[in-house]
């Protein structure tokens, strides 16, 4: 690194509920490209967990390999990250949650090490709708090896290299609804606006919440024939609607015109509160954001916002009946049974 | 006509239909030999298969303190067409063949040297049954009366199994010793004098039990305060996980609000096994896995993260025959060199080799703790024959004193008390093993991130060679911090001196221990040493360099723990003969001896009271 970042502080940084600034969120700088969409999903990140906060020891950072997973030392450093092995984050983050169920675990991958090598651990983990924060930074292509295209990159689509995907695409959104999330969203790397509340409302909700974010590889694939450059998906994108996402405590005091406004209560008492655009998407309803997220894309646009939420799903956790407590933190009298029931087992054996 | 005589020394073998109900049968016949006072040994040799095919259990008994297999069977229990004709023929000379006479033996069943014992199973069965379940199920308890009568068991053993087996459904009871008296009947009345192998109660069982090793395996982890298992299914390591579930069950619900103080998920495959494994025992729980060959292939990428990012993990393997899908419900060692340097560049792994289900759940304990204290991957190396046979070892023993030890972990008052900054790889105590932070601890101190690119003292990625090569330093250090923390190896002294040496490990160990034993007889002196983990103490080296030549006996092709031996140890390759079993089924000491043997000869090595006489 050629320049390192200044220490100094201004005495007067707003400071958030629990007293720490927006720099404790900071991480260590980033190497990706100037102009990665990544960068902004991950100040993005860092602006939630402030906004929310969130002690930053109470977060996981969990990642596989890529450009995408890379980004967990850029925000949060004073987290534990953990950047595991290419598409096998689904699994280590899995085994931390079940370890210490109090944690925020927010993962981020991206197209490749979710839809391909890691496509069979995506669909498990939000089959058993492991309580996580699952963040893909989707670009459509594989940065680090070059620029190969990804499969989620669209049939069509032509990255630098000029050969348009012969493939069709897989739709983690789609996927993501159909095998029981409940929590699903699609963003643009290039809209905080969006994206900011969207991560405060996925970390809020309690179960596995999908954010799908379009991030636009400025050195490969942001080229004119592109599906995911900057200009086409700021030309074709199309937003379910914009929503607020209120926490626990504030009151609500605005009003909405009625039909257009929905308001739905999370696990922990915060809510989302929705001014759709497309008034026929229920939110409610899988069949519904599929219905939507393909009329969409027959238009050719990129549709995005939540797409689906049922904040009643029940977690990993509760599917197993673990205890409320962290399983890290059992003692040895609750886990050791000790020499008399041993005793009694051998005599089984006798 | 010849016949074998013994008591207390013998090869039984049941030859049976799996999915007929002959399991339960046969189990009960090895466990009267138990409550008896003797050892058995008992080997259930079974298809990759629900219902229909051909399956034995091979049952030895004996009095001197040999659990290994034998060789040879004196006597076989025959109730599979299928196999009838193989059956019959391996039987030893003067040997025994009990059959379903409701039809008479085919002509082509030619052999004088047999005893034949005739017992009508069918038409006793359907005599007194009229429901078809029945009428099969009860056979192989008409046999097992049978047997009790032929072999002099004790009556009262079999009755008190039944009560045993059935408790909580006693209307099972009356029925099924109904069916063990018809068979007690019928060889009494028709074969009061045929058999000369018999049973004699002693007392040697004391203190004993007879139990699989998978359970031990699983024991061992409720004892190590396991909360987190994430597995996936693959003969013939299932047991172990169905085994800690069912003691978490009875023993981790909290009474109270019955909810589970452990957390089991079935995984979408092995990869996802390991990873949810290392994904906890990063964050502080005490994790395993249970597979066998094909799994330790898929966890290899996550080995090779744990043992650079070093992160704890314990991997139980139960081996089966190989390569690739191989015999899936056979036995072999053949995983000892891939699973000690599993994964891709530089890597080792800590291996531990119980060889009976007691050690199964010393090991399996052990291995929680050396994982935690040596922050890298531990494997234990169990196999089908241990983990799925019912084994006769010492009873389970726990001392209430014992505490888990964590190892090098910092708490929030340690961080708050730290005055130097903490670096996740410093190596402070100059024995290569770094201090590490849970996540949740502290605040402001001791986050990290855990990477397995290339990283510093302070866990910060690099690509600067020195540091590569301080951090690959370091582990060797750690390595060698794990020679002194290991189970050291057992030496057996042979009782004059001896040049020759043997060394075993695992399932290995009974039939080897007899095979000196009975070389021994030819007073031909061998020391051995039963290696109990990977990496090797110094006095593994110090063994072999005191012998002239030494076996190396071991359950695969390719001689796996030599080629360990020589590449770990420096060891001329020319002072280890191996002595390989690979056929699946496990190794007997008649097959040693003749190897032994054979040896010996080639090396025109005379028994000492021969050369004397020279």
């Amino acid at each position: 690194m050629s320049y390192i970042r200044p220490n100094i502080r201004h005495p007067q940084l707003p400071v958030n509920e629990i007293g720490f600034t927006r720099a404790d969120y900071e991480g260590a700088l980033s190497t990706l490209c100037a102009g990665c969409g990544h960068d902004s999903i991950s100040a993005s990140i860092l602006q939630s967990c402030f906004e929310l906060s969130i002690e930053p020891h109470k977060v996981a950072k969990m990642s596989g390999i890529g450009c995408s997973s890379k980004t967990p030392a850029y925000f949060l450093g004073n987290s534990h990250g953990f950047n595991s092995v290419h598409g096998r984050m689904p699994s280590v983050a899995t085994g931390a949650n079940l370890a210490n169920r109090d944690l925020v675990y927010i993962g981020v991958s991206g197209d490749g090490d979710t839809a391909s090598i890691g496509m069979g651990q995506f669909a498990h983990v939000v089959r058993r709708n492991l309580n996580m924060v699952y963040i893909v930074m989707n670009n459509g292509c594989y940065g680090l090896t070059k620029g190969q295209d990804s499969a989620t990159a669209d049939r069509g689509s032509a990255s630098k290299k000029g050969v348009p995907n012969p493939y069709s695409s897989i739709d983690l959104c789609e996927t993501a609804i159909q095998l029981g999330a409940g929590f699903v969203a699609r963003s643009f790397s290039g809209d905080k606006e969006q994206l900011i509340p969207l991560i405060k409302a996925a970390i809020s909700h309690r179960g596995f919440a999908l954010i799908d974010v379009v991030s636009p590889c400025v050195t490969f694939n942001n080229t004119a024939k592109s599906t995911k450059s900057y200009d086409h998906v700021r030309e074709h994108v199309n937003a379910t609607g914009t929503f607020d996402f209120v926490p626990l405590k504030e009151e609500i005091t605005t009003q909405y015109e009625p039909g257009k406004t929905e308001e739905i209560t999370l696990h922990d008492g915060s809510a989302i509160r929705l001014h759709k655009a497309t008034e026929n998407l229920d939110f409610n309803s899988p069949r519904s954001a599929m219905n939507e997220i393909e009329k969409h894309k027959e238009k050719g646009e990129i549709l995005t916002g939540l797409l689906y939420l049922n904040p009643q799903t029940p977690d990993t956790h509760e599917l197993l009946g673990t205890t409320n407590k962290p399983l890290n933190s059992l003692t040895e009298d609750a886990l050791i049974p000790g020499k008399k029931v041993l005793d009694t087992i051998n005599e089984s054996f006798q | 006509m010849h016949k074998i005589k013994a008591t207390n020394d013998f090869v039984i073998k049941f030859a049976n239909i799996n999915g007929t109900g002959s399991a339960s049968a046969n189990n009960m016949f090895a466990k009267s030999i138990f409550r008896s006072g003797l050892q058995v040994t008992p080997k259930n040799i079974f298809p990759s298969n629900i219902q229909g095919l051909p399956t034995w259990y091979e049952v030895r008994v004996n009095d001197k303190g040999y659990l290994g297999r034998r060789g040879g069977v004196d006597f076989m229990v025959a109730t599979n067409g299928q196999t009838m004709k193989q059956d019959f023929e391996e039987v030893l000379p003067g040997g025994y063949f009990l059959y379903d006479n409701s039809k008479p033996l085919p002509p082509s069943y030619q052999r004088d040297d047999l005893n034949l014992i005739g017992i009508p199973l069918t038409d006793i069965c359907n005599k007194e049954y009229s429901d078809p379940r029945q009428r099969q199920l009860f056979k192989n308890i008409v046999y097992v009366g049978a047997l009790s009568y032929l072999l002099d068991i004790e009556f009262d053993i079999f009755q008190q199994l039944v009560q045993d087996q059935f408790k909580g459904k006693e209307k099972l009871i009356t029925p099924n010793i109904h069916a063990l008296e018809l068979g007690y009947r019928y060889a009494k009345e028709n074969h009061e004098t045929t058999c000369e192998l018999s049973i004699e109660a002693k007392d040697l069982n004391k203190g004993k039990i007879l139990v699989d090793g998978n359970t031990g395996t699983a024991l061992g982890a409720i004892y190590a305060g396991a909360t987190v298992a994430g597995w996936y299914p693959i003969t013939p390591s299932t047991s172990v996980v169905d085994a800690f579930e069912k003691y978490c069950k009875r023993l981790r619900v909290c009474p109270s609000s019955g909810q589970n103080n452990f957390a089991i998920i079935q995984a979408e495959d092995e990869l996802s096994a390991m990873g949810m494994v290392l994904g906890a025992s990063w964050n502080g729980a005490r994790a395993f896995t249970a597979t066998s060959g094909p799994g330790l292939s898929l966890m290899s990428e996550f080995l090779g993260l744990a043992y650079f990012a070093e992160i704890p993990g314990v991997l139980v393997d139960v081996q089966r025959t190989g390569p690739s899908t191989g015999m899936p419900t056979r036995t072999q060692q053949s995983d000892i060199l891939p699973a000690a340097y599993a994964s891709h560049g530089d890597t080792k792994h800590i291996c531990l080799y119980p060889a009976n289900p007691n050690e199964c759940f010393k090991m399996s304990f052990d291995a929680f703790e050396l994982t935690e204290q040596l922050q890298t991957p531990v494997i234990i190396l169990s196999d089908l024959d241990l983990g799925m046979n019912d084994n006769l070892c010492d009873a389970f023993d726990w001392d209430d004193a014992t505490h888990l030890n964590r190892g090098k972990v910092l708490s929030k008052d340690e961080l708050d008390n730290m005055q130097e900054r903490w670096g996740r790889y410093l190596d402070l105590d100059d024995d290569g093993i770094g201090y590490r932070t849970i996540p949740g601890t502290h605040p402001t101190k001791g986050s990290y991130f855990t990477r397995g690119s290339s990283h510093d003292e302070y866990a910060a990625y690099t690509e600067s060679s020195e540091a590569y090569v301080r951090s690959m330093k370091r582990l060797e250090k750690k390595w060698e911090t794990a020679k002194q923390l290991v189970p050291a190896p057992q030496y057996f002294k042979a009782q004059s001196k001896a040049n020759i040496g043997a060394i075993f490990y695992g399932t290995s160990t009974d039939a080897s221990l007899e095979a000196i034993d009975l070389t021994a007889e030819k007073e031909i002196a061998i020391n051995g040493l039963k290696i109990n983990a990977f990496p090797f103490s110094d006095d593994v080296k110090k063994f072999i360099d005191e012998h002239d030549f030494v076996f190396v006996i071991e359950q695969n092709r390719d001689g796996q723990l030599k080629t360990l031996l020589v590449n770990e140890l420096n060891i001329n390759p020319a002072n280890l003969v191996s002595i390989l079993n690979y056929d699946g089924m496990p190794i007997t000491a008649n097959f040693i001896c003749q190897e032994i043997d054979a040896t010996l000869d080639r090396a025109k090595i005379t028994p000492l009271h021969k050369a004397e006489r020279i």
